[in-house]
Order: C-alpha cells, then sequence, then structure tokens
C-alpha cells in the first residue's frame, strides 16, 4: 500500500471505528477472553517458546484464547498490520514484542481507543502506545544474576574472573555490569580482574577470551553478558585446553550453549525463560481485561506470583532463569 | 646482471615490511614477554591465516584494477551453507564440506566477474551491491537462526584443528594458498597477464589479453578463496550466525594495502601480502593483551596501519609496477 493510501484507509477506518465499537463488543460470546499475542516475527524459536508458555496460562485460567501472530519479517510495518488484523477480529487485549517503539504507537493507540487493553513484552512500545510493558527481567535482576552466576561456576567461590561484554557503547551490557560491579562486595571471593569488549563478534570475542587465558594464568571464570561472546569465549577455552581449569558463563541462548555445557567448558549460564514470559504474559492482560489498574500497581501472574508495574507502567517478570546440564538439551529444542 | 638489479628494486617494500613487522613483535614482546611463548605464535598463526588467505584472494582482484568487496559476506554465505549441509547431513565427511564450500565460493565469484566483464559494470559498484546480497542470503537460507557447535559434526570441527607437524591444518591451509598463489603469479601465463591486464589495459588489449576475461577470473579465484575461508572461519569459531566475518573486507584490503598492493592495479606481490596479513594479526592479537584501553584499541589500531602505509609509501611509489618480461641478455 502507498502512503496515501494508507493514510486515507487509516483516516476511513478512524472514522468508522467508533461505530462498530459502540456494538460490536457486547455482540460477542460473553465470558471468552481473546489475547493477540504478537512476536517480532514468525519461525523465531524464541516467541514459539513464548507462545507455548502462554498456551498454558490460558489453560490454566480457562476460557481464555490466545492468538498467537507476526510478521515474517522483523518490520514494524508488519506488526502495523498484523495489530490492524487483530483489531478488527475484536481481540480483547493485544501483547506485543515491538520492532520498534515509537513506529506501533499510531496502531495500539487506535486499539486502546476501541477498548483493547494494549501491553507490550520483552521489546517495549512508547508508554504512549501501551499500557504496562513487562520486561524478561531488569537491569538489576541480571547484574546480581550475574554475580551469582560467576560465584557459583567458581570452586571454592575464590578467584579471578573477567568479562568479555558486547561493545564499550551497549546500553544494555553496560547496564547490567555496572549493577554487577555493585553488588560485587556482596561476594568478597570475586576478584574481577578485566573487563573486555569482543563487539558481538565470534573472531573479537574469541580474540579477547584467548588474550584473558594468555594474560592471567590463574583466571578462573570468564562472565560473557552476550550471547555471541559467550560461546566464543567457551571455545576459545576448548581450545587452549583449559576446560575444567577456567569456566564460562553468562547470558546465552540454550540451543547456543547446549554444545558447550556438554563440552565443560559451560557449567552453568542464564537467560530469561521465554516459556514462562509468555506464561506472565497472558495473566497480565487477561488482568487488565478484567479491569485492573497497571501502573503503579502489582498483578498477579499464576505460579510466577505477583509482578510489580512501575508508575510508568514498567514492570520485570523474574530473575534470569539458570541452565546448565540437568535441563539444557530439553530447552535447547526450544530456543 | 639487469637481473638482480631488478631484483633489488622490488625487494624493499617487502623488506621495509618485514623490518616493521619484527619491530612490532618487538614492541609487544617487550610490554607483554609470553606474547612470544610457542602455543601464543601458534594460535596467532591460526587467527591470522583466514585474513591471509582472504587478502590473497583480494590481492588477485585488487591487482587487475578492480576491487573485491563483496568477500566477507561470500564467506559469510558460504560458512552459514557449509554448516546447514553439516547439520543436515552430519555422516557426509569432510570432502563434500570443503568441495561445497570452494566451488559455491568461486560461483559467488563468478557472478561478481560476469558483472565486471561481460555487463560492464565497475567492480566497486558490483561489489557493493553483491555484499548486501550475499549477506542478505545468510538471512534467508538461515532463516535468521544460528547453526551451533551441537550441531556441526566432530570431523567438521575437528579438521581445522589436527596439527600437522605442530602446525594446524588451518594454518597449513593458509601457507599452502600463499605458496600456490606465489607460483601462479610467478610462473604462469594467467599469472602474468593478471599484472599486464592491470598494470596497462591498453597495452595487454593490444598484446591479446583480454582485460575483462581476467578481471573475471580474479573474482572467481577471490571468491573461491573466500568460500574455503567461510568454512574454514565457521569451524574455528564453533558458530554460524549471520554476521559472520562482518566488515572484515575492509581488513582484508588493509592487509593488502599494508603489503603494498597498489589499488590501481598491476602492482604487488604474495609476500608483501603475507607480511600486511601478518602485521595486522600483530596488531589485532597484541591489543587486548597490552593493556590498551578497549576505548582507545580501534583508534590505536588505526593509527598503526596509518603509519605503517606511510612508511612504506616511499618504496610505495618508486615501484612502477612488475616487469613482466626480463630484457633478454645480448648473446655472444
Amino acid at each position: 500500500m502507498d502512503r496515501r493510501g494508507f493514510i486515507k484507509t487509516t483516516a476511513a477506518m478512524a472514522g468508522v471505528a467508533a461505530i462498530p465499537a459502540a456494538f460490536a463488543l457486547p455482540a460477542r460470546a460473553a465470558g471468552e477472553i481473546r489475547l493477540g499475542l504478537v512476536a517480532k516475527s514468525l519461525g523465531n524459536g524464541f516467541f514459539v517458546a513464548v507462545d507455548k508458555g502462554a498456551e498454558e496460562a490460558a489453560k490454566q485460567i480457562g476460557n481464555v484464547k490466545v492468538i498467537f501472530t507476526g510478521p515474517t519479517s522483523t518490520t514494524a510495518e508488519g506488526q502495523i498490520e498484523v495489530i490492524q488484523s487483530l483489531i478488527d477480529q475484536h481481540v480483547d487485549a493485544i501483547a506485543i514484542s515491538a520492532n520498534d517503539p515509537d513506529a506501533l504507537v499510531p496502531i495500539c493507540k487506535r486499539a486502546m481507543a476501541r477498548g483493547i487493553k494494549v501491553m507490550s513484552y520483552d521489546s517495549a512500545v512508547s508508554p504512549a502506545g501501551r499500557i504496562v510493558h513487562l520486561a524478561p527481567s531488569s537491569d538489576e535482576l541480571i547484574g546480581e544474576a550475574l554475580d551469582k552466576l560467576a560465584a557459583a561456576s567458581l570452586p571454592g567461590g575464590k578467584g579471578q574472573i573477567a568479562l568479555v561484554s558486547a561493545t564499550p557503547t551497549s546500553t544494555n551490557q553496560n547496564a547490567w555490569i555496572a549493577v554487577m560491579k555493585q553488588h560485587l562486595s556482596q561476594y568478597p571471593g570475586l576478584d574481577l580482574v578485566a573487563t573486555t569488549y569482543g563487539n558481538d563478534l565470534a573472531d573479537d570475542s574469541y580474540r579477547e577470551a584467548t588474550a584473558l587465558l594468555q594474560k592471567y594464568p590463574h583466571l578462573k571464570v570468564i562472565v560473557s553478558p552476550s550471547s555471541v561472546g559467550i560461546v566464543a569465549s567457551a571455545k576459545a577455552v576448548e581450545d587452549a585446553k583449559k576446560v575444567g581449569q577456567v569456566y564460562v558463563t553468562g547470558l546465552g541462548l540454550p540451543s547456543e550453549c547446549a554444545g558447550h555445557v556438554m563440552a565443560g567448558s559451560i557449567k552453568e549460564f542464564a537467560i530469561w525463560n521465554p516459556i514462562d514470559l509468555g506464561y506472565s504474559v497472558t495473566y497480565v492482560a487477561v488482568d487488565l481485561v478484567k479491569g485492573m489498574k497497571g501502573p503503579g500497581n502489582s498483578l498477579p501472574a499464576g505460579k510466577m506470583g505477583k509482578i510489580a508495574f512501575n508508575s510508568d507502567g514498567i514492570g520485570a517478570m523474574a530473575v534470569p532463569f539458570t541452565y546448565d546440564k540437568s535441563n539444557v538439551e530439553q530447552f535447547a529444542k526450544v530456543f | 646482471m639487469h637481473k638482480l638489479s631488478a631484483r633489488l628494486r622490488a625487494l624493499p617494500h617487502e623488506a621495509g615490511l618485514a623490518l616493521l613487522t619484527v619491530l612490532l613483535l618487538a614492541l609487544v614482546t617487550s610490554a607483554f614477554p609470553r606474547f612470544l611463548t610457542v602455543d601464543n605464535v601458534k594460535s596467532l598463526f591460526d587467527d591470522t591465516a583466514l585474513l591471509i588467505m582472504l587478502a590473497v584472494g583480494e590481492m588477485f582482484v585488487l591487482l587487475t584494477r578492480s576491487v573485491d568487496l563483496s568477500v566477507a559476506a561470500n564467506a559469510a554465505l558460504t560458512g552459514m551453507v557449509v554448516a546447514l549441509f553439516n547439520a543436515h547431513h552430519p555422516g557426509a565427511g569432510i570432502v563434500p564440506v570443503l568441495i561445497i564450500a570452494v566451488v559455491m565460493g568461486g560461483a559467488l565469484g563468478l557472478i561478481n566477474g560476469l558483472l565486471v566483464w561481460r555487463v560492464n559494470i565497475p567492480s566497486i559498484v558490483v561489489t557493493l551491491g553483491t555484499l548486501s546480497v550475499y549477506r542478505g542470503c545468510v538471512y534467508v537460507v538461515s532463516g535468521g537462526a544460528w547453526v551451533n557447535s551441537g550441531q556441526m559434526s566432530p570431523f567438521f570441527l575437528g579438521f581445522v584443528r589436527v596439527p600437522i607437524l605442530g602446525i594446524s591444518v588451518l594454518s597449513w591451509i593458509g601457507i599452502i594458498v600463499a605458496v600456490l598463489a606465489y607460483l601462479f603469479l610467478r610462473y604462469t601465463v594467467p599469472g602474468r597477464n593478471l599484472y599486464a591486464a592491470g598494470n596497462n589495459p591498453n597495452a595487454a588489449a593490444y598484446a591479446g589479453i583480454d582485460v575483462g576475461r581476467m578481471q573475471c577470473m580474479a573474482f572467481v579465484l577471490s571468491g573461491a578463496i573466500a568460500g574455503l575461508a567461510g568454512y574454514l572461519w565457521v569451524a574455528r569459531f564453533a558458530v554460524a550466525y549471520t554476521d559472520i566475518a562482518s566488515g572484515f573486507e575492509l581488513q582484508v584490503i588493509a592487509a593488502c594495502v599494508i603489503g603494498g598492493v597498489s589499488i590501481t592495479g598491476g602492482v604487488g606481490g604474495v609476500v608483501g601480502v603475507v607480511l600486511g596479513g601478518l602485521f595486522l594479526g600483530i596488531i589485532k592479537n597484541a591489543l587486548p593483551v597490552v593493556g590498551i584501553s578497549p576505548f582507545f584499541q580501534m583508534a590505536v589500531s588505526g593509527l598503526v596501519i596509518t603509519i605503517a602505509v606511510i612508511l612504506n609509501a616511499g618504496t610505495y611509489r618508486k615501484s612502477h609496477g612488475r616487469k613482466i618480461l626480463e630484457r633478454a641478455e645480448a648473446g655472444p
């Protein structure tokens, strides 16, 4: 659709919107709550897992239908079309992992104008376009988790650790590392000797990890809060034949880390559990449909307990989930 | 006599660069003595082998007054394809993997070559386009998903790591590619024609050399090497993802330029390129260990490269391309 056509259609729809919204909702089958769950793109294992969790929650709550959908490529335009079609289907709630925080605001506003509860998860929509945003975790929780992971990988909880981060300017990683350093005092055994940057590239990360092994012969743990960095560091440790002497940990996806867990270079690592995320999203969306207030409130989310949302409507689900030899294979099939 | 003086004139650039490399190595070792341990030097060779291979391929193209910006994207696409092939046919063995890598890389190079030769589009435009196309195809074939070490067969990952006479297969492949390239340029007619085509295309055409065809051949060679490097890359880092070797084409071209290959064609040689690759490899591996802040590393490496090029510029201007026909000595 060209831009003018799009604007025309949009204007027409905005005009018509008021009428059907008035009587279409009561005309629907009573009781069933329908949730449109929008992925960044289809065919991504992460979101398939999110959907799995959502279905689980829907079954638990009862009388909830999850419509899992998304564009074929990770574009905001694709998501706008998908959201439009969900509006046309008169769903009760829409949960989105946004490809662009701002581009989705107008269409989300239109959905909210028609009484649909709109929330974002994983990747946020700007505050104007959603009621609440459910982050899988928070900088605070992730930073602490990194300390815990490092301590757990250290034999006896004492020794030198070093970081292989993404780029020196990665906002997320820097925030996590800042929290990690802040809480380091609670782990007197941890001796952070270096912070290096592998630029989210396998070759750079591998080189940085190799350099750390050379420079710090007594190094015990490499922590990498980057999914590229953790596997590259693990490979560097394996190639240097230091498996068992040096452990790698950090944030990574089970499918990507499984091989290294089996090789022994990674003892345990963490990442948010997408199944739990889908589960929580569904509970929170249903809470909103039932009329509960989001921002500045705590909403019940089944087995995940209560999730607190601040006045901006942002809430964090849980500490990242830890994976090790016992469960990595099972999750590797999922994402 | 003429032969000797020609050799002496050809010597200074490589000799100067070798001296610079040794100087750099000495500087690094004084800051971090363990840099020159046997294990470390082996890993330095492993790390640099890929860069040297790609730079040798790039040199063929540069010699013909063209440039191949798509080498890294070619390596990424071929690397991803062989990784997917291995994931679906884990028992196929190493031979099909190597064949696919070289043939596919060569085919991608041939596309570049034909567009330059037959359609007559400047190589920088062609390869800037195919860079995006090949990189985009990585997403298409993989669906954006990674191929992880757990999905790769032991032979696929192990092949590059097998030590022969103390050096890994990866390093050996780098050495073999460099030696073959040297012999090809020095002792074969097509090798010499590459220089002629780039040094003076008009004269070359009058001498019966098809310049376009030489360019096309250079692209195929560059592509085939890039394809092979793609497999080696994926096997070395044990992961195939969409950003494999992202931005690596610039390092490849930098290695060529440091090595004395002229971007205006016709000048350059394998020895220089190997030294250029080693020089860059040492910088890349030394910066993390000598304790320069990560925030300055990029600037420092750029500075060192620029200085190297400036220091080399003197000898650079003196050389007027390679003499293809050496003057015959007068008979008795």
